[in-house]
């Protein structure tokens, strides 16, 4: 039962997690393109409760920063603090991509708040991390379904039927797990008209995490279909003249569902960073929407690197995302041999 | 333009020389050589007196494809063939005017017709060989014979015919033009003197081409210049070392080089060359961006980081403005008809925000362009050309004159369309190897999001967009740069004259597509043989004003010229022409301890 109520809990964190990047719109207090040409690089606001008299507030504020030009650094104005306001009207936006909404968790009345910074072109950070990972989390999402439902399908028909039938689609997923990829998507990539729309990129990123990645599913899933139909009931079954249909649907798909779950819970995470990959290297979606491999990519430029730590903060988003996932595959592996 | 004011600044050392200077043409060389044969004609520099000795290493950013100066084309390779070689006249890097370099004179005719140059007298290459009239004279007939195909050989056709080159004695040559050079002397500049003791015989087989690899032997290769082939590491780095015969000494009489050794370290990118310079391995750096500079500015550990102020580099944004003819790109040529529009190229013009380009790309070491012409370029800059002030609204009126419209969807932002309807979306093609244009692209994406234009991002590898521009010619618009080699407008006959390979928006036209394209060509075609500077000037400057009044390029910005050297490197100043530090090599020195304290 522990066990049980042990991985409920992660499951709701790891939904909360989700309904969070998914309702970016109101937790982020910014539109993630909107540039503030004024305010690069701007450092994390610093949210304080106690002003510089040592007075205590229960709403939290800040004290704006202005652009020091002889130095080319921010420092903090505390002259006029900004207090942090709940619940504003701001920047337009569609709640899950169809409520249209304006009102934002948290913003200000003036002055501008960077939660985590801003970039080189004056966008908040925080905003973008939220929105990037709308794109980062669903092609991990759509990504893992695409590649386990043909590993499932594929692995499934392998070794049931076995046979050539088995050969022929191993030594495909042999030839599928030989290719260069990254190589093969830059040439996929030429070829493809020369403007691509985000959308367009997006589907890309997830027809290649898919077809890439169902070889090693459908291995695991051939090998368990194997074993199970050679399991007594199943010969059993069929010894009653059970037809295939029957026979996969009640006896050997059942056993494999596990190791599905499983499976999704290790790919996504996977996918997540394939999708970050292809963004860095600038074959995923296109500026200037945001996602947690384009919001890293800047930092392959060594001035970033060494000049403004917080651009690493995408870097950090994501290991909430994972460690809870991967949380969760384990413990759905502990259910499994529990059972 | 005369030699007599260059030489002014200039003093010889000794006696015979002397003696030339005042009389150039009315010597008889000859005699003046049989009596003197062993007295040399060294030029004396001004400037801070150095130390002998030491060594240097600087960085490149690949390997140089060759030494020889015919066919090299690639930076590094440049780079290293500057300080290996030596032209007959120089552009002094830093004045922007010429000096007398191996001749130590010259004169043209009244007319402009003819040139006598001088060679400088006991002249000797880098293996110790005298330089006579005959080296100079196979050094022209190589750059013009067409099967060698030098990169350099079109500057040499004046008027439709090659320059042709007599010698009237073992120092004297004339060069004789079909038509006056507006160029003058400038001419000069970049043709390396060859050493026909080491070339004539490849040259005869045919093989010219093939010299100068890198792995040459030390002593089967010579140059004038102050510094010579010692060793080659592929891969790792190319040493080069003193030239005992070169022909320039200090204001001291100290014979120039100072240095001893000049390293060339190959660095593959951008950012491990900083990270070696911040390291210590690399002495000097250049081509330093706005971003690497601060970060090397912040905390110098014993190096010096200079600002040489705005470079000739200018980058700029245009259509594509081809005749596309029946090609198989329907909805580019339908998207033309808006580029064609000059109120539109005007409005997207007016809506981009230069400040914001040179304030946040180059962290304000840079300059906002209207024009191809420079501030690091004042001798030739068109001060009348305006400076509008980014106008969102003049962008509206000029495209609603044009008679583009905004949709009024509530909610959304309201989007341009054109007289049928369309939505105004367009993509701008980048060099995804260059962040800073990858930048410039999006801020102009966003500036032009103001106006209701979608505007998609597209950055490409350069090999496939130059492809593109200048091939198949499947674009929309572009945002790219050129940088200058020389302050001169001749240096940019190919970028505007409408034949030209690099005239971007519509390369190699066999007629001029549009009134304004001819006319430019025109003034191009004439300032070539104007030989009164202030005409030239003018010329050009109508030239300038075509283009900003056109706008078939929009001119966004220039990158300062940005450099470093560790302290205790003597003489060190960038120009704003190329090579930004190595023009004045011969001059760098390393000082010693006291003397770097004292600084």
């Amino acid at each position: 039962m522990n066990h049980r109520f042990h991985l409920g809990m992660w499951l709701v964190i790891l939904g909360a997690l989700h309904v969070i990047v998914g309702c970016a719109g109101f937790f982020a207090p910014y539109d993630p393109v909107a540039q503030n040409r004024e305010q690069v690089f701007q450092p994390p606001a610093r949210l304080r409760f106690v002003d510089l008299l040592g007075h205590f507030h229960i709403r939290p504020f800040f004290y704006p920063t202005g652009l020091r030009l002889d130095a080319l650094q921010y420092s903090e104005d505390p002259k006029q603090p900004v207090p942090l306001r709940f619940f504003v009207t701001g920047a337009p936006y569609r709640l899950l991509g169809v409520l249209p909404a304006r009102v934002h968790l948290f913003g200000t009345d003036h002055a501008s708040v960077y939660l985590l910074g801003s970039d080189g072109f004056g966008r908040d950070l925080f905003s973008r991390i939220l929105y990037g990972g709308q794109v980062s989390l669903l092609a991990g999402l759509l990504g893992t379904g695409l590649a386990l439902s043909l590993g499932w399908g594929i692995g499934t028909a392998a070794g049931y039927f076995g046979g050539w039938r088995d050969e022929l689609l191993m030594r495909t997923a042999e030839l599928f797990l030989a290719l260069p990829w990254l190589y093969l998507l830059f040439a996929v990539r030429a070829f493809l008209p020369l403007v691509v729309s985000p959308l367009q990129a997006f589907s890309l990123v997830i027809a290649v995490i898919g077809t890439v990645g169902w070889v090693r599913p459908s291995r695991l899933i051939r090998g368990i279909v194997l074993s199970a139909k050679e399991r007594d009931f199943v010969r059993a079954a069929r010894g009653f003249g059970a037809s295939d249909v029957y026979l996969l649907r009640r006896h050997i798909l059942p056993q494999t569902y596990n190791v599905m779950l499983t499976q999704a819970a290790i790919l996504v995470p996977q996918y997540v960073l394939a999708e970050m990959s292809l963004s860095f290297l600038g074959l995923g979606v296109p500026e200037p929407v945001a996602s947690w491999g384009n919001l890293l990519s800047s930092l392959q430029q060594y001035s970033v690197l060494v000049s403004y730590w917080w651009m690493y903060a995408p870097a950090v988003a994501m290991v909430p995302f994972f460690m809870v996932y991967l949380r969760v595959a384990s413990l759905l592996q502990e259910n499994k041999q529990a059972f | 333009m005369r030699s007599s004011r260059n030489i002014c600044r200039i003093c010889t050392v000794r006696v015979t020389a002397f003696l030339a200077l005042i009389m150039p043409l009315t010597l008889s060389a000859g005699a003046n050589l049989q009596a003197t044969p062993s007295k040399e004609d060294l030029l004396a520099l001004p400037g801070e007196i150095g130390r002998r000795g030491g060594r240097i290493v600087v960085s490149l950013r690949s390997e140089p494809k060759t030494l020889n100066p015919l066919t090299a084309i690639d930076a590094p390779s440049r780079d290293v063939i500057g300080v290996m070689q030596a032209d007959l006249v120089h552009i002094n890097r830093a004045t922007q005017l010429t000096e007398p370099a191996l001749a130590e004179s010259w004169k043209f005719s009244a007319g402009g017709l003819t040139c006598t140059v001088t060679l400088r007298a006991g002249l000797k290459f880098s293996d110790g060989q005298p330089l006579d009239a005959d080296d100079v004279l196979f050094t022209f007939q190589v750059y013009l014979d067409e099967s060698v195909h030098a990169t350099q050989r079109d500057l040499l056709i004046v008027g439709g015919k090659p320059i042709a080159i007599q010698k009237a004695d073992a120092r004297t040559l004339i060069f004789q033009l079909a038509k006056p050079y507006g160029v003058g002397e400038r001419l000069f500049d970049g043709f390396a003197i060859l050493p026909r003791h080491l070339l004539e015989k490849p040259y005869k087989e045919g093989k010219l081409g093939q010299t100068g690899a890198l792995s040459t032997s030390a002593d089967q290769w010579a140059g004038l210049g102050p510094f010579r082939l010692k060793e080659y590491v592929a891969g790792q780095r190319l040493v080069l070392e003193r030239n005992p015969y070169y022909w320039k000494t200090d204001a001291r009489g100290t014979r120039l080089p100072y240095l001893d050794e000049l390293i060339f370290l190959f660095v593959s990118s951008a950012d491990a060359q900083v990270l070696r310079f911040q390291s210590g391995d690399v002495d000097i750096i250049s081509r330093v961006g706005a971003e690497n500079f601060a970060v090397l500015s912040r905390q110098p550990r014993g190096y010096t980081m200079i600002d040489a102020g705005p470079s000739l580099e200018y980058n700029f944004l245009f259509f594509n403005l081809n005749d596309l003819g029946a090609r198989n790109s329907l909805d580019i040529a339908e998207r033309q008809k808006w580029f064609r529009d000059l109120m539109f190229r005007q409005a997207v013009s007016a809506a981009i925000d230069r400040g914001a380009i040179v304030r946040l790309i180059y962290q304000g070491r840079g300059a906002s362009l209207w024009g191809p012409v420079t501030p690091g370029n004042p001798r030739w800059l068109d001060a009348a050309i305006a400076h509008p002030p980014r106008s969102l609204d003049k962008a509206r009126q000029l495209l609603r004159e044009a008679g583009f419209k905004w949709t009024d969807s509530a909610g959304a932002e309201p989007a341009l369309i054109d007289k049928t309807g369309k939505p105004v979306e367009f993509s701008i093609i980048t060099s995804a190897s260059n962040a800073d244009r990858a930048k410039m692209a999006t801020l102009i994406q966003d500036d032009l999001r103001q106006l209701g234009m979608h505007v998609n991002l597209v950055p490409l590898e350069l090999r496939s967009l130059i492809d593109r521009v200048t091939g198949t010619k499947e674009y929309d618009a572009c945002v790219l740069g050129v940088a200058n080699f020389d302050a001169d407008p001749n240096s940019e006959l190919n970028v505007w004259l409408s034949s030209g390979g690099m005239h971007l928006w519509n390369p190699a036209q066999s007629h001029p597509a549009t009134q304004w394209e001819s006319e430019i060509d025109r003034l191009m075609e004439q300032q070539l043989t104007v030989v009164d500077q202030h005409q030239r000037k003018k010329l050009y400057d109508r030239v300038q004003e075509i283009l900003a009044e056109n706008q078939p390029m929009i001119f966004l910005a220039s990158p300062d010229v940005l450099a470093g050297a560790k302290s205790t490197i003597g003489n060190f100043h960038p120009a704003v022409l190329e090579p930004y530090v190595l023009w004045n090599v011969e001059q760098l020195y390393l000082r010693n301890a006291a003397e770097n304290a004292s600084k």
